[in-house]
């Protein structure tokens, strides 16, 4: 198992590799750094902005593969470089990552535990009002996109809070910088976290349910859960430890790669409630014709992908006897 | 190793009370066409240590009935009726009740080994599982139990194997280990719902006798649940013949099997072909059971039996027996049957008659041309290993050298048990290939020198009918697109395809107009039949059919042989007959070859083979297979082999079958050597007749 681990993460690695390079050239190539600097106002001489562009590896006028070598060998010492405003990529990295783990462990906790228990619960009472009422809701909210859900959870909330008189539900950013207190801002970050949270939440829950209602009900009518219950177990015990055991493994890949995949991408939930995590990341500094941050974004999107496809050959291979390698 | 079977019935002792008795059960299903009537009064009773048979086709009642008993019938079905076990009434109990019964009173075993285990949990735990359930054991303690129970089911190296997953465990030992688990907990009953129908008959010999050992070990009663009345036959003590939701015989096994009183019960003891004889057809029961949806008033049997009166569509008759004998059965005339001057049972079903030889047929075997040659046909697969690397680690020698040959107006049965390579060699001769080693010849032509054009044009003269009827047509085409489709790809003209569907679908027993409708509308032997109509349509010299009939009840598989048998005489063609069911190709095969691991181990005239078999693999094949009759049951001495087929990928030195082998065990050293070095070449015993042993030495098993 441990060979085969590593043989994984040495394929993996290569793809990371060039992944995170096409990332570097195609940024490299398409974005122009300096139309930030010529946008100035008072617009810096000619000479600065070069000077300050090569200082950044930023130059459109040095050759795409020599500004490729710097990034390269920085990237190998664990410089990820400067941004457009020349602050440490490096800085802004580990703050953002920070936001984002913050803001989506949670929630993908959440999503993916609910959305289990959702759909083998809908398996298990097909057809009757429980199962019906989430299937709808389900499709209901797969059939929006999520920035509507996003604001329309925003306007209930300002709505809520009208009526309440004072601002109950907070909708923006991750804490409030009033508060003092260890507790106080606790209880800040926590309430910040409502929104997204449900946001997040809701639509994970939607998509996987349906994914794990439709491996349940193959599982339900399977003769092992007959024999489970011939041997005396309880309907329900027979239904979770033989049943949704069972159930569980299709879906594990899929779940595994879109909770990984989710800490780059959850670009709408943290803009719609000014997260400044991965996400925005990526989207701002497109806009700001940034290229180390976007080559950053994309180095940490390679390695996540790394990340999820070896967690879920491990889980995988710990849920089912039978893909072990012996 | 040779074992004499232990003598069934150990006379219950009538004194002792039942321990479990069912009474007017009654289990009805909701479904859009309104209710499903599967069960429709069921009553039968079992003391311990007894077998009692429950016999049955599809959809006769049988399972539901003993889910029922279980209480595991689905939410959605009414059950009424009484089910007491130990004289408490467990019917309507709720789950919490019904799982202190489950496992601990009542042990299960069910039909399919393969699926009836949770894949992701070793079979120790699930067995360890089982026991923790009804007793208070710790973990290591139920363990050891479990190791114990494990090898009282016969699992060689029990300690080891106990942490083995489901997948690492042939079908027979996962069979063996639901056993284990049904008799964990020393049940009082244990039902088996055709424990042995997906197993190879040397390895349900084995499975039968484990259950007999349990049964011994617990002193349980045994509900067995078959269709296979062979299997019944040695090992029940009372039988209860079930057809439409009803019982519609009981008695004991003698009373059942030798003067048989319902036409139902005669019809499908005759309609079985058997091992002991090859004489006459088959009779067929014509029609096919009624749906349980709205039965008409009567006798649900009266359309399909031969001696039906009037009065037999009136009432349904119930279960009544004459004074002082115990056989009831559920038929007005029943005690008519039988009775001095009355009907006789043996010919209450007109005998069909046999086909007229063909012309070829009639010439001397040797005067004919040879349909199909195969000349030591190899076909091995390589063993990978590795990703992304591959590497060749082994040869999975699936037909390693074989030779047949099939003449005109000739049947060759080719048998063996699954993964022997059966299929391997049909695939081939199939796809007419060119590379690897032997030649196949198809009516004189070497294939290995055709060009593309004649290569399909030589397939117009082999086609092939497959097992599973519901599986091998397309359920989105009419029967006549299906039949037009081989018509088309060889050019016919529309004109005569359009003349050519009614003539097929006459030729197999259908009528014309059933060319508009769709696969499903069809019973199972109604599918078959279609089968062998694409087949026939470009009018081919060779058909090959593999295990034409195992997916029908016996009843319907009497009508499809007696059609193979008489489409052969009518059109001359040759059959190329796959199967493992051993009594079906004694009745239809002329020749008969037995294959072992990729070898053809015994070839000859079917009579010979059979009453003669010299290869001790075909010994033990043949004495392994039930016969629907228990004096003879009683006394015959099975040959049990040892273990499960090797695998083609590690054959043993010298002789493939040594390491199974009864007579290896009992050989001198010197012949001993001489199997583990030599491997044995077919020799000819007699005229067309030759076995692949170098000690081989005719047995009679039957």
């Amino acid at each position: 198992m441990g060979r085969f681990l590593l043989r994984r993460l040495a394929n993996y690695m290569v793809l990371v590799i060039v992944a995170s390079c096409l990332a570097y050239f195609l940024a490299a190539l398409s974005l122009n750094p300096r139309s930030n600097f010529e946008s100035k106002n008072p617009r810096p001489p000619e000479a600065v902005i070069s000077k300050t562009l090569q200082e950044y590896n930023l130059d459109p006028h040095t050759p795409v593969f020599e500004r490729f070598g710097h990034w390269a060998a920085d990237v190998a010492t664990g410089n990820l470089g400067k941004n457009v405003k020349g602050g440490s990529v490096n800085d802004d990295f580990g703050r953002r990552v920070g936001v984002s783990v913050r803001l989506l462990l949670i929630s993908t906790l959440l999503g993916s535990l609910g959305g289990v228990f959702l759909g083998a619960w809908g398996a298990i009472r097909q057809y009757r009002f429980f199962d019906r009422f989430t299937t709808l809701g389900s499709f209901f909210v797969l059939a929006m996109p999520i920035f509507v859900i996003a604001i329309s959870l925003e306007l209930l909330a300002v709505n809520f809070n009208h009526a309440a008189g004072s601002t109950v539900l907070q909708y923006t950013g991750e804490y409030d910088p009033d508060v003092n207190g260890f507790w106080a801002q606790l209880l800040s970050r926590f309430n910040h976290l409502i929104l997204p949270t449900l946001t997040l939440v809701l639509v994970q829950m939607a998509t996987y349910s349906r994914y794990q209602r439709n491996t349940m009900l193959d599982v339900l009518g399977s003769d092992f859960l007959r024999t489970a219950r011939a041997k005396g177990l309880r309907r329900r015990t027979a239904l979770i430890k033989h049943g949704l055991r069972t159930a569980v493994l299709p879906i594990v890949p899929l779940l595994v790669y879109n909770v990984v995949l989710l800490f780059t991408g959850a670009t709408f939930t943290e803009k719609i409630f000014n997260w400044h995590g991965m996400g925005e990341w990526l989207v701002d500094s497109i806009n700001t014709n940034d290229t180390n941050s976007v080559a950053a974004v994309s180095l940490f999107t390679a390695v996540v992908v790394l990340v999820a496809g070896l967690l879920s050959d491990v889980i995988y291979a710990a849920l089912d006897p039978r893909v072990r390698v012996s | 190793m040779i074992e004499t079977r232990p003598e069934p019935g150990r006379a219950p002792a009538a004194a002792t009370a039942p321990v479990l008795e069912v009474e007017d059960l009654h289990v009805t299903f909701p479904s859009e066409a309104g209710e499903v009537q599967a069960v429709r009064g069921v009553s039968y009773s079992v003391r311990p240590g007894e077998v009692l048979g429950i016999v049955g086709e599809s959809g006769s009642g049988k399972s539901v009935s003993s889910m029922a008993v279980l209480g595991l019938l689905p939410e959605s079905a009414s059950v009424r009726g009484a089910i007491r076990l130990g004289g408490r009434d467990i019917l309507g109990l709720g789950d919490r009740e019904m799982s202190r019964i489950r496992g601990r009173e009542i042990g299960m075993v069910f039909q399919d080994p393969l699926s009836a285990l949770t894949p992701v949990y070793s079979i120790g735990t699930q067995i360890v599982e089982a026991l923790q359930i009804h007793q208070d054991l710790s973990k290591e303690a139920a363990r050891k139990r479990a190791i114990e129970l494990l090898d009282v089911v016969g699992i060689p190296d029990p300690n080891r194997r106990v942490d083995a997953f489901p997948h690492e465990f042939s079908g027979g030992m996962r069979q063996r280990a639901m056993i284990a688990m049904a008799i964990a907990n020393d049940p009082k009953v244990i039902i088996a719902d055709e424990p042995t129908t997906a197993l190879d008959v040397t390895i349900q010999a084995q499975v039968l006798d484990v259950l007999k050992k349990a049964q011994d070990v617990t002193g349980a009663a045994i509900v067995m649940i078959t269709h296979d009345l062979g299997v019944i036959a040695g090992f029940a003590d009372r039988v209860m013949v079930m057809y439409a939701g009803k019982p519609v015989e009981t008695g004991t096994v003698d009373q059942v099997y030798y003067t048989p009183r319902m036409p139902y019960t005669i019809g499908l003891l005759g309609s079985i072909p058997r091992l002991d004889n090859d004489g006459g057809p088959l009779i067929p029961i014509e029609g096919t059971p009624p749906s349980m949806v709205e039965l008409p008033p009567g006798c649900p049997f009266a359309a399909r039996c031969p001696i039906t009166i009037d009065r037999c569509l009136e009432v349904e008759p119930s279960l009544v027996a004459p004074e002082g004998v115990d056989h009831p059965v559920a038929c007005i005339r029943g005690y008519e049957l039988g009775r001095e001057g009355g009907l006789v049972p043996e010919e209450i079903y007109p005998v069909p008659e046999l086909p007229e030889a063909g012309p070829q047929e009639r010439l001397p075997r040797a005067e004919r041309a040879a349909v199909l040659e195969v000349d030591d046909l190899v076909k091995h697969f390589p063993l990978m290993k590795g990703a992304v690397f591959k590497r060749r680690v082994g040869t999975v020698r699936a037909v390693d050298g074989i030779s047949l040959e099939i003449r005109e107006g000739e049947t060759l049965g080719l048998v063996g048990e699954s993964g022997c390579g059966k299929t391997t060699t049909l695939l081939e001769i199939l796809d007419l290939p060119t590379g690897q080693g032997g030649t196949i010849s198809v009516l004189g032509k070497d294939t290995r020198h055709l060009k593309r054009a004649d290569r399909k044009a030589l397939r117009r003269d082999v086609q092939v009918v497959f097992q599973d009827p519901m599986a091998s047509l397309d359920a989105r085409m009419p029967v006549g697109d299906i039949l037009a489709e081989p018509l088309e790809t060889h050019g016919w003209s529309k004109d005569r395809i359009a003349a050519r569907i009614p003539e097929l679908l006459e030729l197999v027993g259908l009528k014309p107009d059933h060319a508009d409708r769709y696969p499903q509308e069809f019973s199972g032997g109604q599918r078959q039949r279609i089968s062998i109509a694409r087949a026939l349509a470009l009018e081919p010299k060779l058909v090959i059919l593999d295990e034409p009939v195992s997916a029908l009840d016996v009843s319907i598989q009497a009508g499809v042989l007696n059609l193979l048998n008489d489409l052969k005489a009518r059109l001359g063609l040759s059959y190329l007959f796959v199967a493992h069911d051993l009594s079906v190709v004694r009745h239809t095969a002329d020749r008969v070859a037995v294959m072992y691991l990729g070898r053809i181990v015994e070839v000859g005239e079917t009579h010979k083979v059979f009453e003669a078999p010299s290869h001790p693999y075909t010994q033990a094949l043949l004495s392994a297979v039930p016969l629907p009759d228990p004096h003879k049951e009683r006394e015959r001495r099975r040959i049990l082999l040892t273990g499960d087929l090797p695998s083609p990928a590690d054959v043993p030195s010298g002789c493939r079958f040594r390491n199974r082998c009864p007579k290896f065990a009992q050989l001198d050293e010197a012949k001993a050597q001489q199997c583990r070095d030599e491997d044995p070449m077919l020799h000819s015993l007699a005229a067309d007749h030759s076995a692949a042993c170098h000690h081989a030495a005719a047995l009679q098993v039957v």
